[in-house]
């Protein structure tokens, strides 16, 4: 054998193609139309979260109050003024600008809410499947059903009312508590998805197989499950993140959280809706932001979703 | 087949090339011969009325009956039976890993190298499973995580219990894999297992049992899941490498073949008993229990008529749930009288001393001569 090796001249031999787990997945998310469009929705998105505020042609809270007063001190619908391409509200701030300040907000909610998620649901999740059937699953699990029961929203509030005067409550003006809130209500889902991904790949062979050379619960957990179980948990967080930015819009829409002078989409429309008849820029750009978001994200996690079942390998 | 055969002179040192099974019985042979290997050494592993049962909604199943056997150093020990006699159930609990619940280790004393590892801590047996006992298992495709690569999962025990450094223990995992036979080990330690071919990653897995130098490594069905070829390669390779390491192993199968070829003493199990125990030559050639002689004859032979059935024992095994207070082959047994019955026989010694059987017919006093 050694000898046939060093006979074959370096370029007969054909370097072998890694196709992993994850190169598989691409290529099957590469096939789905919509799924490319979610992508490149998310990433335009991100490059408006990212670099909007520099791009944008004025600051978020900059009133342009000679163009207002030009206009009769009314809100400037788009494509009138040149120097406001997608209008003004009442106080002259530039739709475009503070739109694009929005995105920031909504990519941060998607970051923090969805962090806060899996800092919480997996561990819980782990645990309760990993010790099943014991006090401690039994404990976490009714712990996991009674957060699911309670009213999110109204959990939200009292968690944000609660904490409002605290450094935390004013970190990222006031944000960041009501982004924590948000994921605090949000992790159940994922707790539960993790605990019933364990409950089954705890049964595999190679767990067994690991216990038998000597590996720690920790390491196996860890090392041998969680990467197993990682594709639902991907999934669920790309399609938590819709339901983080629409949560975020509606707590703006009736007041809690990003205050003026910053806004999110949510507050936004929450701005505008009384001027709807007269001036729906107002209303309905933000809410296209938002629509196009939520579809991006969607998309992208439906495709992720079929992409990384490995039972449609091969399909489609 | 059988290990009676000596005229035909032994092979060489064996390579990986394919090798039959009688090949493999021939080295084994030699290697016994050679190092004295057998009845004479101290015993590795003792096992003393062992019974593992399983709380089951139906009732208690006793899987395994009040067992008793030793593992010499170095020896090759064979447990042969049906399915669900209790082989399985023997070997996981030496390792402490049956499943609790339902199972649970009721009584008996399991002395691995003088320590008593049913009274260790579950810390202490983590540190045990892997480094003083390997494990191989009878299906390679599941028992690698897909998503490790095979270098990480060679490692793994290396990186739990002999705390070498990074550079030394990527030596010894390419040395490893090199010694089960994996071409430009090296370069294959980032593969994931979906890479490797069945036999393969049962070379692996053979590198990962042995990959902490364990004295003793359990083999339960190591060839079940592969073609025949590969099947004798595999064996072969075990038995090499636990030569050349001088790990004593524990086989469990149910291939008579397989335990001629290579074990040193066979054991006998049936539905949670041993029924009995001898070394190869003797209970190959001189079976002591209707049960061993059903099983040998059902081995497919060179000179059976093409188209005939093979020969089966009738009936079932019987559940293992309250068994009755009697032979518990006795249903399916054609020599069976009245003692059969109502009393069980024990494990009563034949000719010399190291085989024994338990079987009332087989007794001096009994009506089989």
């Amino acid at each position: 054998m050694a000898t046939n090796q060093q006979a074959i001249p370096a370029t007969a031999v054909q370097t072998r193609q890694s196709s992993g787990v994850w190169r598989d997945a691409i290529g099957r998310l590469r096939k789905n139309r919509l799924a490319v469009v979610g992508f490149f929705g998310v990433c335009f998105l991100l490059f408006l979260g990212v670099f909007g505020p520099m791009l944008a042609p004025w600051p978020y809270y900059a009133q342009d109050t000679a163009a207002v007063a030009a206009n009769g001190f009314k809100p400037i619908p788009p494509f009138q003024d040149p120097s406001h391409i997608l209008g003004t509200d009442g106080l002259g701030q530039d739709m475009l600008s503070r739109m694009l300040d929005g995105a920031r907000i909504s990519l941060t909610v998607a970051l923090v809410v969805q962090l806060v998620v899996l800092l919480i649901g997996v561990p819980i999740g782990a645990l309760a499947g990993w010790y099943s059937g014991s006090r401690l699953d039994n404990g976490l699990m009714r712990f996991t059903d009674v957060m699911y029961a309670f009213p999110d929203l109204l959990l939200i509030i009292l968690f944000s009312v609660a904490f409002r005067e605290t450094a935390f409550g004013q970190a990222m003006n006031g944000l960041l508590l009501v982004f924590v809130a948000i994921g605090l209500t949000a992790w159940v889902t994922v707790a539960r998805l993790v605990r019933g991904q364990f409950l089954s790949l705890k049964e595999m062979e190679f767990v067994e197989a690991a216990q038998a050379i000597g590996v720690s619960d920790r390491n196996i957990v860890i090392r041998h499950l969680l990467p197993n179980g990682i594709s639902p948990i991907i999934v669920a967080v790309t399609l938590g993140i819709p339901a983080a930015i629409l949560a975020e819009a509606t707590l703006a829409y009736i007041g809690v959280g990003v205050q003026p002078p910053r806004a999110s989409w949510g507050s936004l429309i929450a701005a505008g809706q009384p001027f709807i008849r007269s001036y729906p820029h107002l209303t309905y750009l933000p809410g296209i932001m938002i629509a196009a978001a939520l579809i991006s994200f969607t998309f992208l996690g439906d495709g992720l979703r079929d992409a990384l079942d490995p039972k449609l390998k091969g399909k489609q | 087949m059988l290990p009676a055969e000596e005229d035909v002179p032994a092979a060489d040192a064996p390579t990986i090339v394919e090798l039959s099974p009688d090949d493999v019985l021939r080295a084994r042979t030699e290697a016994v011969a050679k190092v004295g290997i057998g009845r004479d050494a101290d015993h590795l592993l003792e096992v003393r009325g062992l019974s593992t049962h399983f709380y089951t909604p139906d009732g208690i199943v006793q899987a395994v009956d009040d067992v008793s056997f030793d593992v010499g150093y170095g020896e090759t020990l064979g447990l042969v039976g049906e399915s669900g006699c209790g082989k399985s159930v023997s070997a996981l609990s030496i390792a402490r890993l049956v499943p609790d619940p339902p199972g649970k280790i009721v009584a008996g004393e399991i002395l691995f190298d003088g320590i008593d590892v049913l009274k260790l801590s579950a810390e202490d047996m983590r540190k045990l499973r892997g480094k003083e006992i390997g494990f191989i298992f009878q299906d390679p495709l599941t028992s690698l995580n897909p998503t490790l690569t095979i270098g990480y999962q060679i490692g793994e025990a290396i990186r739990e219990h002999l705390g070498l450094s990074d550079k030394a223990a990527q030596e010894r995992i390419v040395e490893l894999l090199s010694k089960v036979g994996i071409p430009r080990a090296r370069e294959r330690l980032k593969d994931y297992p979906f890479q490797f071919s069945g036999g393969m990653r049962q070379r692996v897995m053979i590198a990962i049992a042995l990959s902490c130098d364990p004295k003793l490594i359990l083999a339960d069905e190591p060839t079940t899941a592969l073609d025949v070829t590969i099947q004798a390669q595999i064996l072969e390779l075990i038995q090499r490498l636990s030569d050349e390491f001088s790990t004593a192993v524990l086989l469990i199968t149910h291939d008579l073949g397989i335990a001629a070829g290579m074990c040193d003493r066979v054991n006998v199990m049936y539905a949670g008993r041993i029924v009995e125990t001898g070394t190869v030559d003797e209970l190959f050639e001189n079976p002591q229990m209707p049960y061993a002689w059903g099983l040998l004859d059902s081995l497919p032979r060179i000179d059976d008529i093409r188209g005939e059935r093979l020969r089966t024992i009738d009936g079932m095994p019987p559940l293992l749930i309250r068994p009755a207070a009697a032979c518990r082959f006795n249903p399916r047994c054609a020599y069976a009288r009245d003692i059969c019955r109502s009393s069980e026989p024990g494990l009563t010694a034949r000719g010399n001393g190291d085989h024994m059987a338990r079987c009332w017919a087989t007794e001096t006093e009994g009506w089989i001569a």
